[in-house]
């Protein structure tokens, strides 16, 4: 009966909220100017990682031998064949840098994916289950954050062998403990309330109650969550390529394209500068996004 | 009191033993076997293999092999190192005051910039200082700081020749471990131009590892700052006609600095986790780097022995910054 009534109203009412609260949303997100630009600049970051090899001039690892570490076309014996120069083995900064843009790319979508599921469904458990449980998941939740997470994620891939799929999985483990945190915060809180009440009173099982009824007023703090971690990800991604833990050479990871570089710093300032400049420029840009977001979904949050 | 300080020691303990349970486990899931990794290319016979099984304790169950790993790690003996054969202990505390130096350096120089940072840009609320200041804070948070210290490298140590690339102090001078604070050991050897070289070697290293810290200083004092302004006795101080400059620094940043001085004593994990890869590009002889070789050299004594270590290390400071907060603030202890 009361499905009944729910099925008929429902699909009416999410007419007219869904449009509504999606333009609340735009109003709050867009009055962020930071926040637009940033969305903007990741939207064109997305476009490269989909379209980067299409786009990029040349074939990321083609060698042209006799242009080696040629500078950028503004500079002395630079051109517009490869207008933001060439490295040490005569490879085109562009196009690696265009190819870059996939593999941080994709870092971030599966470290926050694998991250924040295993996270959340943790979390719902440890905030539904009986105390013990909930304590026992939660220190280890603590031993895993008691370890500095860059060093954590370094040493399981040191177990796990150097590679960008490892690294990535070193990372999801590292970053979960937060949502599981963050999850189980917010099911308590929620856990009090009224309607959950009355969901229970009504007959709902645990796991509607986990998914259906609570899950979905649990999302705002997690959706911030994601955007930053989708970019401290992307930094330690390529940390960890930097360390030469993460994607291994010939693979234009803007990481590892720095770790390669190195020993060219002082000879040759643009294969060190631009994979630098990318990571920041991307990172940035998703950080913006995410002040944004917290500001126009999370009013509690709100920095004043 | 009392309670709040049993309290938080009871989490204490299971995850010290959590944490002493995964570097325990770590030498034990790697692949292949750690004794013939440690023999290294030369192989080993037989004999020696059986040998070194019993020494290592490879024999015993492995509950039994936990606890004498756990009594061990309870009087300081963490295994010794594959390479050196030195005790993982004495290489950790031998190398620890250079990480321990650096950290703080790097700890003064982002307060030092990043509470005034924060306190201007507050009291400019949306003019062009809280809006420089802040958009400098959201860089310094989103930088890569293995890429920052390479452009401060180019810039300071290529084009201009100001600092050192590597290293604590120039090879010209020598002179006993005191303290292991290389900024004191070189006062205290009395020669010319020590002190000087050690500062020298520490600008770049500092600013790197600082970056991080600051910006998060700045935007948490920035915050706080604001949300104390709003507060009521903050306009009593108004009506009553006292100096803006008082009321900012005196009034208004003491009641914001409680939140400022949580993320100051749990950015420790940070600074650790920062120093290897600062350590790595300065090499910095400090236990960043060590890891860091350590793992390169399969060298799993000394990894899973620093692991445990700065594990702890970040736990005890965090539980410091806990009873501390929950000394100064009764409304925290009376929540636990």
């Amino acid at each position: 009966m009361t499905d009944q009534v729910a099925n008929t109203t429902e699909p009416a009412e999410v007419k007219e909220i869904r449009p509504s609260a999606l333009r609340e949303f735009w109003y709050y997100f867009s009055e962020n100017r930071g926040a637009v630009i940033g969305m903007w600049v990741f939207l064109g970051f997305a476009f490269l990682a989909v379209f980067g090899p299409l786009i990029a001039p040349y074939d990321p690892t083609e060698q042209f031998r006799d242009h080696i570490l040629q500078p950028p076309f503004w500079q002395e014996g630079g051109s517009w064949a490869f207008p933001l120069g060439t490295d040490p083995l005569g490879r085109d900064m562009l196009s690696r840098l265009i190819n870059g843009a996939r593999y941080s790319f994709f870092v971030g979508i599966v470290v926050v994916s694998v991250a924040a599921s295993g996270g959340i469904i943790i979390g719902l458990l440890s905030g539904f289950a009986p105390k013990i449980i909930d304590t026992i998941i939660m220190r280890v939740m603590d031993i895993i954050l008691a370890f500095p997470s860059l060093l954590l994620a370094l040493v399981l891939v040191a177990i796990l062998g150097p590679s960008l799929t490892n690294a990535m999985i070193a990372i999801a483990i590292v970053f979960q403990p937060h949502y599981v945190r963050l999850t189980r915060a917010s099911v308590l809180a929620e856990r009090q309330k009224d309607y959950v009440t009355s969901a229970r009173v009504a007959g709902a099982g645990k796991s509607r109650l986990m998914f259906i009824t609570v899950l979905p007023n649990c999302l705002a703090p997690i959706i911030v969550q994601g955007a930053l971690s989708f970019s401290t990800a992307i930094l330690d991604a390529a940390a960890l390529g930097f360390l030469g833990m993460g994607a291994q050479p010939p693979t234009p990871e803007w990481g590892t394209m720095l770790a390669e570089a190195r020993e060219f710093i002082l000879r040759a300032w643009w294969v060190v500068t631009f994979p630098g400049l990318a990571i920041l420029v991307t990172v940035l840009a998703i950080n913006l996004m995410g002040d944004g977001l917290r500001d126009a979904l999370d009013p509690k949050l709100k920095r004043s | 009191m009392l309670r709040f300080l049993l309290s938080k020691l009871a989490t204490f303990v299971p995850t010290f033993i959590g944490v002493t349970l995964i570097s325990f486990m770590f030498i034990r899931v790697l692949p292949g076997d750690p004794i013939i990794v440690m023999a290294g290319e030369r192989g080993m016979t037989e004999e020696r293999y059986q040998e070194m099984v019993v020494k290592l304790g490879f024999d015993k169950p492995v509950i039994e092999q936990y606890w004498s790993y756990l009594t061990g790690v309870l009087q300081g003996d963490l295994g010794e190192s594959f390479i050196t054969k030195k005790p993982v202990w004495d290489e950790f505390f031998a190398l620890f005051p250079a990480t321990l130096e650096l950290s703080i350096c790097a700890m003064i120089f982002a307060i030092v910039l990043g509470l005034p940072a924060g306190v201007i840009a507050a009291v400019n609320r949306g003019k062009f200082f809280d809006r420089a200041l802040m958009s400098s804070a959201l860089i310094g948070y989103s930088m890569p700081i293995f890429w920052w210290a390479l452009l401060l490298i180019i810039v300071f140590s290529g084009n201009l020749g100001w600092t050192p690339v590597s290293g604590r102090i120039s090879l010209m001078f020598f002179f006993d471990d005191v303290t292991g604070f290389m900024l004191i050991d070189s006062l205290l050897s009395g020669q010319k131009g020590a002190f000087a070289s050690a500062v020298h070697h520490l600008v770049l290293p500092t600013i790197v590892l600082g970056t991080i810290p600051l910006a998060v200083i700045a935007r948490q004092t920035r915050s706080a700052m604001l949300e104390v302004l709003g507060e009521d006795y903050i306009r009593t101080a108004r009506a009553k006609g006292l100096a803006p400059a008082r009321i900012n620094g005196l009034h208004a940043l003491r009641n914001a600095l409680i939140p400022v001085v949580t993320v100051i004593g749990l950015s420790v994990g940070t600074l650790l986790a920062g120093a290897i890869l600062t350590e790595t590009i300065f090499s910095w002889p400090g236990i960043g780097k060590w890891m860091v070789d350590s793992i390169f050299r399969r060298d799993y004594p000394v990894v899973q022995g620093g692991l445990l270590m700065i594990a702890v290390i970040v736990m005890i400071v965090n539980l410091t910054v806990d009873l501390l907060y929950g000394a100064i603030n009764p409304k925290i202890r009376r929540r636990s």
